[in-house]
């Protein structure tokens, strides 16, 4: 007995040892979106590399992370989606929105031939309200003269589970189809009128794969990632724009608010895909809060300006879209504004 | 301490060999007093080892109440905003702040029971061939051996195995008898589900099985029986309340089933209106939402949901207690 009381004696000490409280000076801690995730691996991997400075980024989604960022629990939090105005109250104090890149969402379906489907809006909308059952449909077929659309039985598939993917697609929704706005509206998790579930972009892409005639959306770099089929969408100016890098990055050509809280779904841009979006990092601006120090506020800071300049080049290989120049400008802004007891943490 | 042989345990311990009951009696009551000899003296007392006992008892229930408590807390706001109508409300739409647990309240007992029923069988039969036929020999510990190692596999593995080929297979099936043909419904949920509880209820009925007394047995045989009528009319009555416990064992683990479910069974927060349609469970709905979740209802009402799941659960143990305890008192 007396052996075994020493040797649990000697396991807790060495477990204080252990502990890292020292390493945590110099470790940034953030949490959310997993839509960037690949990403900012990527880009924490190497400012570790080059800085020193550990980045600790938690992929819980943006729901979790704003929490977290409420709760003061994270150094910075990741959203696809901007703050609604009872998350803003609970912060407490402002939160600024860095974006850091861009993602779009493209509608991908299972036909024989994997034939380039084009869509209207109107379509889009009709097809998730459950009013389309078959693809040869006049909605469809008048957009794809010329194109072999199949009569087959139209199954639809959305997310199942609650992300910043279903928001930025129901945003889009709720701006070019009254009804969907009137009767679904916009949010992470969604009272779909029709379709089946699939946990994730995986889970859309294995169903939609397996289920002849379905229709689903998924994240533009997944679809790249995996050689799936998807379709064009007509944009605000009328024209059928095919999901790209380049498409994207265009969508991203308007005027933009000095918040960068803005949605880039129904762009006007004339070359844009309509269905793009940002990802933002969350962090609020006057960094004198809790016990945090200036040196923790300046790392921060530090690492919001790098991800901003020197590691958007890590974005086009992984099929992330980069800040376009104006965008750039404008998160670079936004950094700057970051301040500590008043005062600007950027020389 | 795993790793360790025994006589290396031993000599760590101070030469009480663990399984020499002679050395664990030594260690437990002999000890060496100042002046070197050996007496009499239990380290571990009758009064404080019941005392220990009872207090191991006492902490599995405060936990309980304790679970039980912060789901009642935590899921205030939503109580408070919606009442009672929560559990037969139909929609669950997070963007208008209405919610309603009724669809996945009944995707969980249409599931769950479905499963139950096509379980039963193949679990009976098993604990039969395994109890009363083959009790020993290299079939029986294998086939023993493989029911429980379905226990093991983890909840995830069934999904994607149910995604990757239960899904195409019951789609085919959907299609020839002209269903809509999604291939993912309640009917694959309560395959996946079966397959995973069989295992439950087929070691407890083993178990049972064989510990009905020979003499019973042999005193109907001698007064002419079959071997199934051995069965029908002297094991299985005898067995009956196990057979049911694990019967009860099983419901439970398919009610609270997560990943399998959530991955088969089609995820529409509608009530389902066929077995083959697509609906959601209870624990599905928690899994898939509740990362994003933001605000102070709709969090709530998640925790809700998990509450209202935990006293089902409670419900129908209790039940199956009170069939257990009547069906055991009637022999």
């Amino acid at each position: 007995m007396g052996r075994f009381k020493e040797f649990l004696f000697v396991l807790i000490a060495l477990s204080g040892l252990v502990s890292p409280s020292f390493a945590q000076e110099q470790e940034i801690l953030g949490a959310g979106a997993s839509f960037p995730f690949l990403l900012y691996s990527k880009m924490f991997d190497i400012y570790g590399r080059e800085y020193g400075v550990k980045v600790n980024y938690q992929a819980i989604g943006s729901g979790g992370g704003i929490r977290q960022l409420i709760n003061k629990t994270v150094d910075f939090g990741g959203s696809d989606v901007v703050m609604g105005e009872e998350d803003l109250k609970a912060a407490g104090a402002s939160v600024i929105h860095v974006p850091i890149c861009a993602g779009a969402i493209v509608i991908t379906y299972n036909l024989p031939g994997n034939p380039e489907v084009r869509l209207t809006p109107d379509a889009v909308a009709d097809i998730y309200l459950g009013r389309v059952r078959k693809w040869n449909d006049p909605r469809i077929v008048s957009s794809n003269q010329g194109v072999p659309i199949p009569d087959l039985p139209l199954t639809v598939i959305h997310r199942s589970d609650g992300s910043g993917t279903t928001f930025i697609f129901s945003d889009y929704l709720s701006k070019v189809s009254r009804d969907w706005h009137a009767t679904v509206g916009r949010g992470t998790a969604l009272n779909w009128p029709t379709g089946l579930g699939a946990k994730g972009n995986t889970g859309v892409a294995g169903l939609v794969r397996q289920t002849p005639g379905s229709v689903g959306y998924v994240e533009l770099a997944y679809a790249l990632r995996s050689n799936m089929a998807f379709g064009s969408v007509k944009n605000r100016k009328g024209r059928f724009v095919r999901p790209s890098i380049a498409s994207t990055s265009a969508a991203m050509s308007i005027d933009l608010p000095s918040d960068m809280m803005v949605s880039l779904t129904d762009t006007e841009a004339p070359e844009g895909y309509p269905l793009a979006g940002f990802t933002w990092v969350l962090a609020y601006k006057e960094q004198a809060y809790q016990n945090r120090t200036e040196a923790k506020a300046r790392e921060l800071v530090r690492l919001f300006w790098w991800m901003t300049h020197e590691g958007q080049k890590y974005a086009e290989p992984m099929e992330y879209v980069p800040l376009s120049k104006g965008a750039g400008a404008k998160a670079e802004a936004l950094v700057r504004s970051v301040t500590y007891d008043g005062r600007g943490l950027l020389r | 301490m795993e790793g360790y042989g025994e006589e290396e345990l031993a000599g760590r311990m101070g030469h009480a060999h663990p399984g020499n009951i002679q050395g664990l009696a030594r260690k437990a009551f002999v000890g060496t007093s100042a002046d070197g000899v050996l007496r009499s003296r239990p380290i571990l007392s009758e009064p404080s080892f019941r005392k220990l006992l009872y207090l191991s008892g006492i902490f599995a229930i405060v936990l309980l109440l304790a679970i039980l408590l912060s789901l009642i807390a935590a899921s205030v706001p939503a109580i408070k905003q919606i009442g009672l109508s929560f559990l037969v409300n139909r929609v669950w739409d997070p963007v208008a702040g209405q919610f309603g647990s009724l669809p996945f309240l009944a995707g969980t007992l249409l599931t769950s029971l479905l499963a139950l029923l096509i379980a039963i069988f193949f679990s009976l039969a098993v604990s039969i061939f395994l109890g009363e036929y083959s009790r020993t020999g290299a079939v029986s510990s294998v086939i023993k051996g493989v029911v429980e190692l379905l226990a093991g596999i983890p909840s995830v593995i069934y999904g994607f195995w149910g995604l990757a080929f239960l899904v195409p297979a019951v789609r085919y099936v959907e299609m020839r008898i002209h269903v809509a043909p999604y291939g993912v419904g309640i009917l694959t949920a309560a395959l996946i589900l079966s397959i995973m509880i069989i295992p439950y209820s087929a070691s407890l009925g083993r178990e049972v099985i064989s510990l009905v007394p020979a003499d019973l047995k042999e005193a109907a045989l001698s007064l002419g029986a079959t071997r199934f009528e051995v069965i029908r009319k002297v094991i299985l009555p005898y067995a009956r309340s196990g057979i049911l416990a694990g019967v009860l064992l099983s419901l439970g683990r398919a009610l609270g089933e997560t990943m399998a479910v959530t991955m088969v069974i089609g995820n529409s927060n509608m009530l389902p209106k066929s077995i083959f349609a697509p609906a959601n469970t209870m624990a599905s709905i928690i899994a898939n939402e509740f990362t994003e979740a933001t605000g102070k209802v709709y969090l709530a009402s998640l925790v809700e949901v998990a509450l209202v799941l935990f006293v089902v659960t409670a419900i129908i143990n209790i039940i199956g207690k009170i069939i257990i305890i009547r069906m055991s008192v009637e022999r």
